[in-house]
């Protein structure tokens, strides 16, 4: 029923060019990962794509809506998203101090308790492979929200907030000593847990579990599983 | 004992051994300068665990006073990334030692929540996580109370705080199987009903234990060397309290009645009747009050949840009905001493191929979490204690951290001790209650 032929005509000119949506990377092609030989498969053209990032659309729902209204920073926002009766907001990273501010400061905000820092390592997310996870508490109103910011590896910086919330120092500390993101303005960044003179970032994915030798007094142990065993 | 140091820029160091104090004292008395820099711990029997304090001494009165911190750093978060869902419990159980049952419990939640079922998790279930988190609350405020005591130089409370917690201990040997490091709460539910006979010990403890509080009571409440020993000292006020996260008792002691239970109720927190115990003195006398009053708090919710337990909820499930996530056996102690479960093991072994198959994946390779995050937070002895867990979808976390109270409280214990008596600092640090397994993770 459908043929070409059937369907009104449509004069090019008014189709409007739309500039497409920029599409997300490309995570994998085919199937079964064979490169150099003819794939008899069928799925040798499948492409599979990052999922692409969702932003919650309006109304928000509950209290969020009006949260969102009251900090009024749309151009310091990148995404909000409402998940699991949570509401996230995305933030720039060169506006995250001012936005911690207002959140902090406003009347209708008063976000005053700070619940420390967290971060998250997603290698595959190209650009922003490094988040920062702030959550908030409004005792006032008995409200909660989540900033994240992201950064990519090859710069990993992210602005300090220790000036709006005092007690992010140990967490920006622990989130650099485990992820490497350097939170730019704290007042001593040194690592926290592990050794001041420990290699690499223990929480990232790169990372393995174990088989790391430890140096402790000028000896040098291996890993427990290439130590000697007796048997 | 020869340290490498640089004289010129660290002043004379005196390298203290055991028995040479003399030898320190006699060198600090001759030389010129009056600050000393003293390190406290990592290996000090009043520091709570190790805890390392670096004290800068003019005379008796402290001008700075830093933390350090990390000699525990077990990598429990790290870990739990290559371990299923349901195995996080093991880990996360080990962090804060003294309080296991409320780990489990905001993990737990978490995990629920990124499930999305958390109000399917049955009624019998939550009731008996409300009343192993109250008694965890007993158990863990006596051995606050008990440590703070002795570091004080009184072994009396130590005595009486350890005595009474071992009636906890002793309940939680007889419904977990374990002392402590329980894995007893489960996502879902859980991990076993209560065993025979516990709601009877459990009501036996009841009895005995406002007996025991009050003992506590009489001992230190109005002792003239406890109070002024920590009577206006340590003090940090609402403001100081916002500003460094500092919740819990500390908070509650400045003033302000802020308690998860109340304000964000979870497990049903919002159907039990007690109230929220505030003090005003800011210092460690007034947190002290705080626990104990919260103490005789929790023993009201442990008699409310005990008689819905024993009541209108007998008999009910412990765990989740959902197939997908539960674990199927209900497992009892049997006569070989370990848990099983004959009437299972008969189906999956005998009757059914695709329940043993069930079975097998399940527990091995556990059950799917949906992508995303979400963060669950409870009311720990300590403070807010808050679960932040990110799955990818898999059957593991992609990523979970812990907002341990200890380790955000602690960073406070400066602002606490700067500009007093160097034994004042015991009793700072001693208010803060911080367990190094739950700081350093």
């Amino acid at each position: 029923m459908t043929s070409p032929d059937n369907l009104p005509e449509v004069p090019d000119a008014q189709v409007p060019d739309v500039p497409k949506a920029p599409e997300p990377p490309v995570v994998r092609r085919g199937m079964f990962g064979a490169q150099d030989s003819g794939d008899t498969s069928g799925y040798g053209g499948l492409v599979v794509r990052r999922a692409p990032q969702l932003s919650t659309p309006r109304p928000y729902g509950g209290y969020f809506d009006e949260i969102v209204d009251t900090l009024a920073l749309d151009d310091a926002i990148e995404r909000v998203v409402v998940d699991r009766g949570e509401l996230t907001l995305h933030v720039k990273r060169e506006r995250l101090v001012e936005v911690a501010q207002k959140l902090r400061d406003d009347p209708a905000l008063r976000f005053e308790l700070s619940l420390g820092v967290s971060g998250v390592h997603y290698p595959h997310l190209v650009g922003e492979e490094l988040h920062a996870v702030y959550h908030l508490c409004s005792i006032t109103h008995n409200r909660r929200v989540r900033l994240e910011v992201s950064c990519p590896d090859a710069d990993p910086h992210i602005p300090s907030t220790v000036g709006v919330y005092p007690g992010h120092d140990w967490h920006e500390r622990e989130t650099y000593d485990f992820f490497g993101i350097v939170f730019d303005g704290h007042p001593g960044l040194t690592r926290i847990m592990m050794p001041d003179d420990w290699d690499g970032h223990p929480q990232r994915k790169d990372y393995p579990l174990g088989g790391i030798p430890v140096e402790y007094r000028g000896a040098t142990i291996p890993s427990p599983d290439r130590r000697r065993y007796y048997s | 004992m020869s340290t490498s140091y640089d004289e010129a820029t660290e002043g004379k160091v005196y390298s203290v051994n055991g028995a040479d104090w003399d030898q320190v004292v006699t060198g600090v008395r001759d030389s010129e300068e009056e600050r000393l820099v003293v390190n406290m711990g990592p290996q000090h029997p009043s520091t709570h665990g190790v805890l390392r304090l670096v004290l800068t001494l003019d005379g008796e009165t402290v001008t700075e006073a830093r933390g350090v911190i990390g000699y525990l750093h077990t990598g429990i978060e790290k870990n739990m990334e290559y371990r299923t869902w349901t195995q996080g419990t093991t880990f996360v159980t080990r962090m804060d030692y003294l309080s296991p049952i409320f780990n489990e419990t905001a993990y737990c939640l978490g995990v629920e929540k990124l499930l999305g079922i958390t109000d399917r998790v049955p009624a019998r279930a939550q009731a008996i996580r409300v009343m192993m988190m109250e008694l965890n609350r007993i158990s863990s405020h006596l051995v606050a109370m008990g440590t703070f005591g002795m570091e004080l130089g009184a072994t009396t409370p130590f005595l009486f705080g350890y005595r009474d917690r071992e009636m906890v201990m002793d309940l939680f040997e007889y419904i977990t199987g374990l002392r402590m490091n329980h894995a007893y709460v489960r996502p879902g539910g859980v991990s076993v009903d209560l065993p025979a006979g516990a709601v009877d010990k459990v009501g036996e403890f009841l009895k005995e234990m406002p007996k025991r509080i009050k003992d506590i009571r009489k001992l230190l409440d109005e002792n003239p060397v406890y109070v002024r020993r920590t009577k206006d000292v340590a003090y940090l006020d609402l403001t100081g309290c916002m500003a460094l996260g500092v919740t819990g008792p500390i908070l509650r002691a400045a003033g302000l009645p802020w308690d998860l239970r109340k304000s964000q109720p979870y497990c049903g927190y919002e159907t039990y009747e007690f109230d929220v115990a505030t003090e005003r003195g800011c210092d460690v006398y007034s947190r002290y009050l705080v626990r104990m009053k919260e103490m005789e708090e929790s023993l009201k919710i442990i008699e409310q949840a005990l008689d819905r337990i024993a009541g209108d909820l007998k008999g009910q499930p412990v765990m989740i009905e959902d197939k997908k996530i539960g674990w199927p056996a209900q497992l009892a102690l049997g006569p070989d001493g370990y848990g099983n479960s004959p009437d299972h093991i008969a189906h999956i072994m005998g009757t059914s191929m695709e329940a043993l198959i069930h079975h097998f994946k399940l527990v091995t390779e556990g059950f799917r979490v949906p992508a995303g995050q979400a963060y669950a937070s409870i009311e720990s002895p300590k403070g807010e204690l808050g679960a932040h867990v990110v799955s990818d979808g898999g059957t593991r976390p992609y990523r979970v951290h812990f907002r341990e109270p200890s380790f955000c409280n602690l960073q406070s214990f400066p602002a606490m001790a700067e500009g007093g008596q160097v034994a004042d600092v015991i009793a700072a640090v001693a208010s803060i209650d911080p367990v190094m397994g739950g700081v350093d993770r």
